[in-house]
Order: structure tokens, then sequence, then C-alpha cells
């Protein structure tokens, strides 16, 4: 009971400073792809290639001046914030990031690299957390007493919800193909391969779910070209446009935060997770080495993508996000588990 | 452990479910009707039903109330009227007749055992595999009744929300 009590306070521990650590390397990566696309050089003052960078922008965020705008919804207002860093964090937890089955440290368990490795909904857990998400914008938005927020909140309250319709119906195709909610099992039946040089990812014979899923993740993590809520052209800055030094901050790191467990996402319901085709992994503590890279390398590919993209497409305009989401995501996605359920009814999957 | 969990979510729901109908504020209102589906999802899932847990929570905190949320922000409604500022009938009617829905739920619950039909806590009973097969199996005809209903009312919103074009 303690031991597993101290497992879980270890694993929360790894997983919340990794988190952490993350949003900076990714800031930096950021601004510093942004500018390799658009043919500028970026932050390169501060340390080697501008690697210090995030760290003074830190600096400066925790030390800038704490305010409070006249006229704001004070509890709300200070609220929000706390909601999107406190759903961003934890959604994590059920999120499995390498293969540990049989592992033990110093005599105890390990239980799989997952903070919570026995609770069956996995898949719908982030689904019902990230529900909150929807809250700490919205109340940001009303809150701040300024039509741009306001505006800002409003289109994301409608955005998310037309895109999570359309990611939870792309997922239940690979709900159906594995049979369980939960992600390890989702990766493990994404092992082996289809005659014998096909992994068998679920990217392949459901790559419309595969495509609706990663065009919804942008709408959901609210990124170019999706970044209507925030629109810095006609919004100002959106929801956040009244917030300042750490509880923007906030917004900030919960952003990031929603970048890596989408990105996770993506990799473990689409792309075989920790699992490379044709290698099997080993057992014992090397083979949980490689497979936490094999995962973190995959991450690391779908945060570039979700930054690649950004700085590669222009925005949409708020009615053709609703006519996408609305009349090609959800019909797109109703499609994908349709040929799952008749592929797997005739025996073909 | 479980007792403890129950009795915290329990005391959060009735807090916050007397907080959602007497604060004048709507906003604060949908707020605390969240608190109250998050403190019910615990109950379910501390009793074993993880299935209904995360769905409660994700139809009734993530799609339903923030629709709630948005009409109230698009409409800008800053306050609404006192509580037992209506009509002193109402407020007498709506006493009685939600005493009289507590106490028969009260002993609806009290005479349910195992062998009528009550679920054990922890029976794994409400996780989505009993549930998908009751669904498709016993409970096959009134599952597709509902999808009928959901489906007529899909219709029924897209006719009235269409736009005359003539």
């Amino acid at each position: 009971m303690w031991a597993d009590a101290i497992v879980t306070l270890i694993k929360l521990a790894v997983v919340i400073g990794v988190l952490l650590t993350t949003v900076p390397i990714m800031v930096w990566v950021e601004r510093r792809g942004s500018a390799l696309i658009q043919d500028r050089l970026g932050p390169n003052r501060v340390g080697p290639w501008g690697l210090l960078q995030p760290v003074v922008d830190a600096v400066k965020l925790i030390t800038k001046e704490n305010l409070v705008p006249d006229g704001v919804d004070r509890f709300l207002y200070m609220l929000a914030p706390a909601i999107a860093l406190a759903v961003a964090l934890s959604t994590f937890i059920v999120v499995p990031f390498g293969y540990g089955k049989g592992l033990t440290l110093f005599g105890y368990k390990v239980h799989g690299f997952i903070v919570a490795p026995d609770l069956n909904i996995g898949i719908l857990y982030i689904f019902a957390l990230a529900a909150f998400g929807i809250y700490s914008i919205v109340l940001a938005g009303w809150s701040s007493n300024n039509k741009y927020s306001l505006l800002g909140g409003i289109r994301s309250s409608s955005q998310m919800i037309s895109y999570e319709l359309a990611m939870t119906i792309s997922v239940v195709g690979v709900m159906m193909a594995s049979s369980s909610f939960r992600l390890d099992h989702i990766v493990m039946a994404q092992t082996g391969t289809w005659f014998g040089f096909i992994p068998k990812w679920n990217v392949f014979p459901q790559v419309i779910g595969a495509i609706t899923f990663m065009v919804a993740a942008f709408a959901e993590t609210n990124r170019l070209p999706f970044d209507l809520p925030e629109a810095e052209a006609e919004l100002v800055a959106g929801y956040h446009t009244e917030y300042s030094s750490m509880k923007f901050a906030s917004f900030f790191m919960a952003e990031y935060i929603n970048l890596v467990t989408s990105s996770s996402l993506i990799v473990l319901l689409f792309f075989g997770g920790w699992t490379l085709p044709g290698v099997a992994t080993p057992s014992g503590w090397v083979g949980a080495i490689f497979s936490l890279v094999v995962f973190a390398v995959k991450v690391a590919f779908f945060l570039w993508f979700f930054v690649w993209v950004r700085w590669t497409l222009p925005r949409f305009r708020f009615d053709q996000l609703m006519a996408l989401g609305w009349k090609v995501m959800i019909p797109l996605a109703v499609v994908n588990f349709l040929w799952i359920g008749i592929a797997m009814a005739r025996g073909i999957l | 452990m479980v007792t403890y969990v129950f009795l915290a979510a329990a005391a959060l729901a009735i807090v916050f479910g007397i907080l959602a109908i007497a604060h004048r504020s709507p906003i604060i209102n949908v707020l605390s009707l969240v608190v109250v589906f998050f403190a019910m999802a615990a109950i379910y899932a501390v009793l074993g039903m993880d299935f209904l847990a995360a769905i409660q929570l994700i139809v009734y905190a993530g799609a339903v109330l923030v629709l709630f949320l948005f009409v109230i922000m698009l409409l800008n409604i800053r306050s609404v009227d006192r509580l037992g500022s209506g009509r002193r009938l109402q407020a007498v009617l709506g006493v009685v007749i939600s005493i009289a829905i507590g106490v028969a739920a009260v002993l609806a619950i009290a005479t349910l055992t195992p062998a009528n039909g009550a679920v054990a806590p922890g029976s794994g009973q409400g996780t989505a595999f009993p549930i998908g097969r009751s669904l498709m199996t016993t409970h096959l005809l009134p599952f597709e009744l509902v999808s009928l209903l959901l489906v007529a009312a899909l219709v029924g919103a897209l006719v009235l929300a269409r736009k005359e074009t003539r």
C-alpha cells in the first residue's frame, strides 16, 4: 500500500517535471522554428543558439507586476488560469509513456510507466478532463470584462464543442480495433506487422480517423490554423488579453502541456506508441529505456509537426472553421468508424 | 475509504446544489452545477462505475453546461431574481413536491437489494463491457427507440435553425 503510494508519487513527480521542462524547450523550438520557416534568425542572444532565452522569459514573467484590471470578476478571473493549468497537468496521468511491465525498482513493483495503471477508462478520462479545459477559456473571456476577451471566449466554446465531437468519434474506430479504452492495451494491439512489412499501426487501416483526429487536435489546442479564440489581428490576444505575469504564464504553460498530451495521444492511438515495427521490445530496464526513447522521439516529431503547421498555414475564417468541423470532420470520422465496423465484422482486420 | 469519499462528494454535491439555485449570478449557478456533476462522477467512480463517471463528465460538464454558459455569455445576463422572489404558492408547492420526491427516493433506495436489481458497489456493472452488452442484448429495443428519438430531435433542431430560402 505505502510502497505503491510512493511509487505513484515518484511517477507523478517525474511526469510533472518532464511536462514543465518541455514547456521552455517547446517555446524555444517554436521561436527558432518560426524563424527558420520565415527565414529570420529568431532569439540568438542569450546562451548558445538562444537556448537560454526561455529561462530569461520565465524570469521576466515571474518578476512582472501581478496586475488585476479594474472591473473584472476577481474570483473567476483568478480561477480561469488555475483551471487551465490543473487540467493540463492532470490529463497526462493515464498516458503510458513506455513499456514497464514487470519492472521493479529497489524491490518494489513499478506497474508500468503510467501514473494510473488500473484506470479502465483511459482515453475517456482524457476527454472528460479536456472538457473542463473549455471552462478556463470561457471564464477567462467572460470575467475579464473586455469585449475582445469575451469574443475570444465565445468563439472558443463553440469551436471546442464542435471539434470535440469529431475528435471523439475518430477515436471510436481505434477503441473498436483494440476493444479497450486503455491506452496501454491500444499500444499492445498495434504490435506486429501486416504482410510482413506494414507495421500494424492504426494509422494504416484508419488513415481517415488519424487525419480527423490530428486536425481536431489542432482545434482543441487552439493552434493555427484554428487559433480563432486568440486571433491577434482581430481580438488583441483573445481570452487572455487582460492577463499578465504568472497568470498569463499559466495559460501559456497549459497550452504547451496540452500540445505534449495531444502529440502523445496521436502517437499512442495511431502510430504504435513506444513500439517499433520489427523490433521486439526487450524485457527489463533495457527494454524500458528503449521504449522511453522510441516514445520520446515519436512525440518530438509530432511536437515539431504542430510548430511546422502553425507557421505554414494561414488562419481560417470563423464560418469556414465551423463549416469544416460540422460538415467535413464529423462525417469523415463517422465514415472511419463505419469502415472499421464493417472490416471487423467481415474479418478483414 | 469508499465511505469517506462518498461523504465528501455528497456534501460537496449538496452545498453546490444549493448554490446552483440560490446564487444571483447565473455564471456562478452554472459553475456550481459543474461541481455538482463532478461530485456525482466521483460517487460513480468510487462505486467502481468508471465508465459512467467519464460519460457523466463528458456529456454534462463537457457539453451541456458549456452550452448553458455559452448562452448566458451571449445574452450577457448579469444577475437573476433572488431565490424566493416568485409567487408564494409556487414556493410552497415546490418545497412540498421536492420533499415528497426525496422521501420516495430514500424509501426506494432503502428497499433495494442485489436480489431485486440493485448493483453492488465494485461489481463492475458500470464499466463499458456490461453496459455495452446489455444495450445490445436485453435492452436493444429501448436503445433503438432512444436513438430514434435523438435523430428526431436532431432533425427538428435542423428544421428550426434552417434559413428560409425561397
